[in-house]
């Protein structure tokens, strides 16, 4: 039992957050600059800053993550940190060769009151950013937020700085994900290929963080939107933004800057949302919805149809980001699962509001929180209070599933122990299955492993 | 709109000054909000007749992240909207990061949103700026326009010097100007000709001289502007003088600011020696 302090009753909690539901934000805007190709992160604070983000995503896919700091040192935290970023840009394009340096703040840096765009507009003026080559910033303390903010505000400072307006009209449409996993990147491409609407996806991990093994090491991957593809936003003919927490300030921001009317459409997890979202992309490309889309929407409505009676009135506990716990929820109650549970450490009012909505009046049960009290020691809490069939979130889930011999099905982030997120993905028609049969199969597991001799079935 | 922000040392009389010639531009009909950037958090308490408010950061400590702009903007004299961002008790924890969150928390929450039609931001900031934090107000996009508060007295001139090396680092990279040195008279010797000296040597003007006057201390007991609480005094002439000054200012400098030596013979030139 190893989280067996943790008690039934649920006390009122002002401060204290135990085991949270969410990491920090250099985290976010580290990984969606991966998203974007031949561009370097880079992390304005200490080295341990920078080292923990960078394994917390190594753990996670599987793949080197290279990320370059500004090293403060008790003198920077004193006299600020201009003298060690003007530094660093010398030094990574003189040796490391990116095309852009994304530049993001840590808790320190942000503390003392160092302004990004001060600094590298410094770095500007002093012709210390070479022709052709770009410095991007955000502004990310890890004390606001969490880990899906730091990713809108990196998403946000790209779309500021590159995307760019002229009479040039193109037909494509722009999609500004949420934070997803390479292996769904590549399939919202698939699923734009095979509605033949041209796209451009911001950011792209695909082929970045689940590169092929070659035997050479290539520091900047082939994957990643380019610099050409960011400035073409801008004369885009829509943005299709997917996941309100992950990209709509940055849609938000394309539309102010250019004129790039956006829809705000759930990441497409699930039957329902991957409707809106086919559809969403199909008004915004102005092209019909192919009979090969209706082919793979039946081949997932054919399983919920066929294995309904193992999802009837099974409760589950989810966590995670808000982006895909929204359309996770309502795939389960499309599914007559219930889902009952619900955390994220992820602020916003807005989680609320569209939980209400989701909901309805489905689950007369369900609780559900977010912002910084809505940790795993609350939704650990609720399982003991009345006990969950399910579970799905994150590796740090592990703990509750065992010590409450829950079955476990891994979504989100982090994934540390499990191997598969960044090859299958989980949106889609095609992601909608992966789900099911992940679900399907922790169920399944249990039932086999507990039914007494009796009734051990062999056809499922 | 036109982005103000008011430095000067501690004590120099900034707060008095900013609110009685924000009553000056609310009496020629401007629109204006005053932000006050001092943990002690009494930049507003002239033109809402007392310390009535309560701060951004108490609200962001007390209610969490449900902070509406009504909790913490509160209506003062003539229609100004007045906020004060507080911050920690001394001592404790830091004030610079606390002007920072309440500044993005006000920007988040549409404080400027077009339908108020604001046509000032005033920015009353602590003493000096001692550290990023305080130098918030005049990141890219805030205040465009500083005024120094200075008076005669050497420490006051030269704190108004410091903050000159501060804009001087934010305005090479952004839209921030220097608009002018604002005298708050302590009556000493030849001060009117030391601040137009010093104000000519940094590069910039002296906008107002606004005399030592008893008026504004006893409107202070009342906790009301001079404006307000003295309209036909000569004082309140003297802030409605320096409210048309600002309205109508056009120089707005990269401030050049001293050598400690140049000072320091300003001051003999002009001051103590003679």
């Amino acid at each position: 039992m190893l989280l067996r302090h943790t008690t039934k009753e649920v006390k009122e909690r002002k401060a204290l957050t135990v085991n949270p539901a969410k990491t920090c934000q250099p985290v976010g805007a580290m990984y969606a600059a991966l998203g974007v190709h031949g561009c370097l992160p880079h992390s304005h604070g200490s080295q341990g800053c920078c080292s923990y983000h960078r394994s917390a995503l190594t753990r996670h896919y599987k793949e080197p993550v290279m990320a370059a700091t500004s090293s403060f040192t008790e003198g920077s935290s004193v006299f600020g940190g201009q003298a060690n970023l003007l530094q660093a840009i010398d030094n990574i394009f003189g040796i490391y060769e990116p095309q852009i340096i994304a530049v993001h703040s840590t808790c320190l840096s942000e503390t003392i009151g160092d302004d990004l765009g001060q600094i590298v507009g410094k770095a500007k003026d002093d012709g210390r950013i070479p022709e052709g080559k770009h410095v991007v910033q955000a502004s990310t303390p890890s004390y606001v937020g969490s880990h899906v903010t730091g990713y809108a505000n990196m998403l946000e400072a790209f779309v500021k700085y590159f995307a760019f307006k002229t009479d040039e009209k193109l037909r494509q449409v722009n999609l500004l994900s949420g934070w997803v996993e390479p292996s769904d990147m590549r399939e919202l491409k698939r699923l734009a290929g095979l509605m033949d609407v041209k796209t451009v996806l911001l950011p792209d991990t695909s082929d970045v963080v689940d590169t092929p093994m070659t035997g050479k090491y290539q520091m900047y991957p082939k994957g990643g939107t380019t610099i050409d593809e960011m400035v073409s936003m801008g004369n885009s003919m829509g943005t299709v933004a997917l996941g309100e927490w992950g990209a709509k300030s940055a849609a938000i921001a394309l539309d102010n800057k250019c004129k790039v009317p956006f829809s705000m459409n759930d990441v497409p997890v699930g039957i329902s949302a991957t409707d809106r979202f086919i559809q969403a992309l199909s008004t915004a490309g102005k092209v019909s919805i192919p009979e090969i889309i209706s082919e793979e929407r039946g081949r997932l409505m054919d399983m919920m149809t066929d294995m309904h009676q193992y999802f009837y009135g099974k409760r589950v506990a989810l966590f995670g980001d808000p982006d895909t716990l929204l359309p996770l929820t309502e795939f389960l109650l499309d599914l007559d699962m219930k889902p009952v549970y619900i955390v994220s450490g992820t602020p916003g009012k807005r989680f609320t509001q569209r939980m209400e909505e989701i909901l309805g009046d489905k689950v007369s049960e369900t609780k559900f929180k977010n912002g910084p009290n809505a940790d795993m020691f609350l939704l650990h809490q609720w399982i003991k209070e009345e006990p969950v069939d399910l579970l799905i979130g994150n590796t740090y889930g592990k703990y509750i599933a065992r010590d409450e011999n829950i079955p476990f099905v891994r979504m989100g982030f982090p994934i540390i122990d499990r191997v598969g997120h960044s090859y299958f993905p989980t949106v889609g028609y095609q992601g909608g299955l992966r789900i099911l049969e992940k679900i399907l199969g922790a169920i399944m597991d249990k039932i086999d492993a507990t039914a007494p001799e009796e009734s051990f079935e062999l056809v499922m | 709109m036109r982005k103000i922000a008011i430095y000067g040392k501690g004590g120099i009389g900034k707060s008095t000054t900013t609110q009685n010639t924000v009553a000056g531009l609310v009496e020629m009909g401007k629109n204006v909000i005053v932000v006050g950037c001092d943990p002690k958090a009494d930049s507003t308490r002239l033109l809402l007749g007392g310390l009535a408010q309560k701060t951004v950061l108490d609200t962001l400590r007390e209610e969490g992240e449900d902070v509406e702009l009504d909790d913490i903007i509160k209506e003062g004299y003539g229609g100004t909207r007045c906020v004060e961002s507080g911050g920690p008790e001394p001592g404790v924890g830091c004030a610079g990061r606390g002007i920072i969150t309440s500044i993005n928390m006000l920007e988040q929450l549409g404080a400027w949103d077009a339908k108020f039609e604001t046509d000032y931001t005033f920015y009353d900031v602590l003493g000096d700026v001692v550290c990023g934090g305080f130098a918030m107000p005049i990141r890219d996009g805030k205040a465009e326009e500083i005024y120094i508060v200075v008076s005669g007295e050497m420490m006051a001139m030269y704190a108004a010097n410091n903050i000159c090396k501060g804009i001087k680092k934010y305005a090479q990279t952004g839209t921030v100007r220097l608009g002018g040195l604002i005298c708050n008279s302590r009556k000493v010797d030849n001060e009117k000709e030391m601040i137009e000296q010093l104000a000519s040597a940094i590069g910039t003007q002296m906008i107002h001289f606004v005399p030592r006057d008893n008026m504004v201390q006893q409107a202070e007991i009342n906790r009301k502007t001079v404006i307000e609480f003295a309209p036909e005094h000569p004082q309140a002439d003297e802030y409605r003088a320096l409210a048309k000054a600002i309205d109508s200012n056009e120089l707005k400098v990269i401030p050049e600011p001293l050598e400690i030596e140049a000072l320091e013979k300003l001051l003999i030139d002009f001051g103590i020696a003679n």
